[in-house]
């Protein structure tokens, strides 16, 4: 295996600092005072420029310095993270993914960009991006532990420094263990109240970066001791010897003394006389402070335990396991003919694994969908700012999993709802306003299960679907007969139809019927349905329904000739016998009575030119493509099948009538119904009957 | 696939390519079958396994040249009939009938397909020296589906262009 391209995966990481540069800054435009945000974002843009700069990206690690030098000053305080500043940083971070992508191009915008955050901050040019990546940052985790030693001046508290209150910053900076060291203060007769004779070592664990822990000191720098020194927090926390040794409170030699005496190491070094008692107790603090740091981090890192794997590798899997239940299929068929009671445990205990590893291997493909949500935050704002509205994007139930193609092809779909919900629903501030809403549109973006289904809906606060125009535009195209009567769910399904907009004016957003088609046919294809419900003047709200995954359904599988199908039994109705009298009578029409209902059948033997004798005695399956009810004849209904679906190859992109097709049990291979399509094609199959 | 028109380049994937010139070609490593009467010879390097005849699934309304589906380890893949393209009759099933699994690119996805063989005899070498173009007249299949002739002993092989063959469909 060839080891991957270091730019490949520097590219790969970037991209993810960016998602997180980007949802930093989002979330910076609504609390503008959140100081972790600022950090991030900080953090994010210095390690783009750093790696940057270490792979070749000197573009992006030049250009990046900029950006990161403004951020820097709002990290200080010095400027406001305003709405500007956020503006131009997020078209600064579409730059450097340009410069990523091709680092030896021009972005084209850099320079603009750059004078835009010029004017919004007034950076100094011409820094050296290369020498200020060797600056000290936090680890990525963002937690350092520091052992910090020091003593104040002699001088120190008649100056008016009160040491409790450098410690209290100290404190404030994280988790921390301080030990007052008074080995030096003299008994009480000889003691002068206004000299500072007490040494202090504080173990701190902070996100701040070394800076902040000098900048405590600032004032009291000229006149004291000060060492900071960076404690790594080992797997295996250090023993009190080690940590004494290192300070320099002992010296090894002692150690070993002391430790050849196999009496508690800190009572022998105290009783010795060659370490303070305070010097013992300030290191013993220090190895519990690490221990509790390296706990709590392994539970972390425990908790978010993940490693990354190519979606090749997943399908592979899935593959694999597919080929395991069909073999497992053909063992179980084989122990039912041996009557052999060992054989027939071992098959099933198969069986039973089987199944527990199908199940285990589609939920590896399960990724929350709150990876798709974050991405329409973006097109939100900027949406929303070209169109001059106010739009306040909420999300929920981020954490809803669907399988990761299905979520894939949903950002089309969604891009397109999303679109209109904020150009067609949400009206400008000052409509709003006549309205009595809030100046500020609402768009809801949740997720959530629903039996084996995933409800995703998109709602809007905004003036609702106009049920009278969108009636209107459909008797026009001819779609609905003038009049007819309709529920309103069923009306504004005529707004999927291609071509069809209601919209006065085509704007660059949306308008021109084209999309919510696509949207139509993207969600089919995942064999999901749209629901709308509209309230006028409130809102609008429209739900995507989608099966759990893709790679297995429900079928009912049927013989026709000697052929067998699986029909998806999501689309089935119910089954009947075709009645010798029907049979014989159908040669003029091809409709049955189902309880008073005119149901028109397909008979699928003669669609699929099955040559076969018939069986004496056909089977209707009636199946429902939207509105209507169609019979499909067939000879005989086998059972149900759960079906892992295999996409057919491009050989076969003409056929239609199948979405695909499955290995049955026995290792032949049955074509799964398209029943829409085939619906259809049974309609042009009648009609060239007819004309012959 | 890359088309490569360098006349001095031998790859093993020669046979899938186009080849460049008739008085230069390269020598390729070929598995021999039998359709009808005639031999056949294809790329080693793209044949993944031979099968035994298994239980092909007819599907409906799929043109006749890729009319059935088979599992191979699992996977669907279409069977393909050569004989349908060559404008030859169909032969009955027999002891001898296998198909060919070969993985081909097809509008730059990789694509399994099963081809459909009444006799697989050998993987030999078919030397550039021996192969021709197929001659303008004198032959019954269409010619742009042939790349070129060779010779063993006293037998034609015919080197048909497979990746020509499924693009057309």
């Amino acid at each position: 295996m060839n080891a991957p391209d270091p730019r490949e995966t520097f590219r790969g990481e970037a991209q993810d600092l960016l998602e997180k540069l980007e949802e930093a800054l989002l979330d910076l435009g609504e609390t503008p005072d959140e100081h972790d945000l600022i950090d991030t974002a900080f953090r994010a843009l210095h390690t783009l420029k750093g790696s940057g700069s270490m792979f070749g990206f000197e573009r992006l690690a030049a250009f990046t310095h900029h950006v990161e030098t403004a951020f820097d000053k709002v990290r200080k305080g010095e400027i406001a993270p305003s709405r500007d500043l956020i503006t131009v940083t997020l078209a600064a971070q579409d730059c450097m993914r340009r410069l990523i992508e091709s680092p030896d191009q021009d972005a084209g915008d850099e320079g603009e960009i750059l004078a835009r955050l010029q004017t919004v901050v007034a950076v100094a040019p011409g820094a050296k991006p290369a020498a200020a990546a060797l600056e000290e940052v936090p680890a990525e985790d963002g937690t350092a532990t520091y052992r910090i030693r020091f003593r104040l001046g002699p001088q120190a508290l008649l100056t008016g420094n009160d040491p409790v209150r450098l410690i209290e910053e100290l404190r404030a900076l994280g988790e921390s263990t301080v030990v007052a060291i008074d080995d030096e203060v003299p008994s009480f007769e000889t003691l002068d109240p206004t000299v500072c004779r007490v040494r202090w070592d504080v173990i701190l664990t902070t996100s701040a970066p070394r800076s902040a822990i000098d900048d405590v000191f600032l004032f009291v720098l000229d006149d004291m001791e000060l060492d900071v020194v960076r404690v790594e927090a080992d797997e295996q926390p250090r023993r009190l010897g080690e940590i004494l040794v290192e300070r320099g409170d002992a010296a090894p030699e002692t150690i070993a003394e002391a430790l050849g005496r196999q009496h508690p190491l800190g009572r022998l070094l105290v009783e010795s006389g060659k370490t303070s008692e305070n010097q013992v107790l300030s290191a013993l603090a220090e190895q519990n402070h690490v221990r509790k740091e390296a706990e709590i981090a392994k539970a972390t890192a425990k908790g978010q335990d993940t490693i990354k794997v190519t979606a090749e590798r997943l399908d592979g899997l899935m593959d694999r396991v597919g080929e395991l239940v069909i073999a497992q299929a053909r063992l179980k068929q084989l122990s039912g003919q041996i009557d052999d009671i060992a054989l027939k445990a071992v098959a099933e205990e198969i069986e039973r694994l089987v199944s527990e590893l199908r199940d285990t291997t589609m939920s590896i493909r399960l990724v929350p969908i709150g990876s798709l949500f974050a991405r329409f935050r973006r097109m939100v704002h900027d949406l929303a700012r070209d169109l001059g509205k106010e739009v306040r994007l909420t999300t929920e139930g981020e954490e809803t999993e669907l399988d990761k193609t299905v979520i894939e092809r949903l950002a089309d779909p969604m891009v397109h709802l999303i679109r209109n919900a904020i150009d067609h629903g949400v009206e400008g501030p000052e409509k709003r306003a006549q309205a009595g809403k809030p100046a500020e549109g609402h768009l809801h973006l949740s997720a959530r299960h629903s039996g084996a289904e995933v409800l995703i809906s998109i709602r809007d606060d905004g003036k609702g679907l106009d049920s009278a125009r969108i009636r209107a535009r459909a008797e026009e195209n001819g779609l609905i007969a003038p009049g007819a009567r309709l529920s309103d769910a069923d009306l504004f399904q005529y707004i999927f139809a291609p071509g069809f907009s209601t919209a006065a004016e085509v704007t660059s957003v949306s308008g021109r019927g084209v999309g919510m088609d696509v949207v139509k046919r993207t969600i089919e294809s995942l064999r999901g349905a749209i629901d709308i419900t509209s309230t006028p003047g409130r809102g609008a709200e429209v739900t995507l329904r989608l099966p759990l995954t893709l790679a297995i359904i429900d079928g009912l599988l049927v013989r026709v000739g000697r052929g067998r199908y699986v029909i998806p039994l999501s689309a089935v109705e119910e089954c009947v016998e075709l009645s010798a009298d029907d049979d014989t009578r159908s040669r003029g029409r091809n409709f049955l009575n189902i309880r008073g209902e005119l149901v028109p059948f397909l008979r699928l033997r003669e669609m699929f030119n099955a040559i076969d004798p018939p069986d004496p005695y056909q089977k209707v399956v009636v199946v429902s493509t939207g509105e209507r009810r169609v019979g499909l004849v067939v000879d005989q209904v086998i059972g149900d099948h759960q079906t892992v679906i295999k996409s057919l190859s491009k050989l076969h992109a003409d056929v239609n009538s199948f979405s695909g097709a499955t290995i049955l049990g026995d290792g032949s291979v049955a074509l799964i119904l398209d029943v829409g399509h085939l619906v259809a094609a049974g309609q042009t199959f009648d009609q060239t009957r007819r004309a012959s | 696939m890359p088309n490569d028109t360098s006349p001095d380049t031998a790859t093993a994937a020669a046979g899938a390519q186009i080849i460049p010139h008739p008085t230069k070609r390269a020598s390729f490593e070929a598995l021999t079958f039998g359709i009808a009467s005639e031999i056949f010879a294809l790329d080693a390097g793209i044949v993944r396994e031979i099968l035994d005849i298994v239980t092909v699934t007819e599907v409906p309304g799929a043109q006749p040249f890729v009319g059935g589906l088979l599992n191979v380890r699992g996977k669907v893949v279409p069977l393909a009939d050569l004989r349908i393209k060559f404008g030859m009759d169909r032969t009955e099933t027999t002891v001898d009938t296998r198909i060919i699994v070969v993985e081909i690119e097809l509008g730059g996805e990789a694509v399994i397909i099963g081809l459909l063989a009444d006799k697989v005899f050998e993987v030999t070498e078919i030397t550039g020296a021996s192969i021709e173009e197929a001659p303008e007249i004198g032959m019954n299949w269409p010619r742009e589906y042939i790349k070129g002739i060779g010779k063993r002993g006293a037998d034609f092989i015919i080197i048909p262009n497979i990746s020509r063959i499924f693009a057309v469909n």
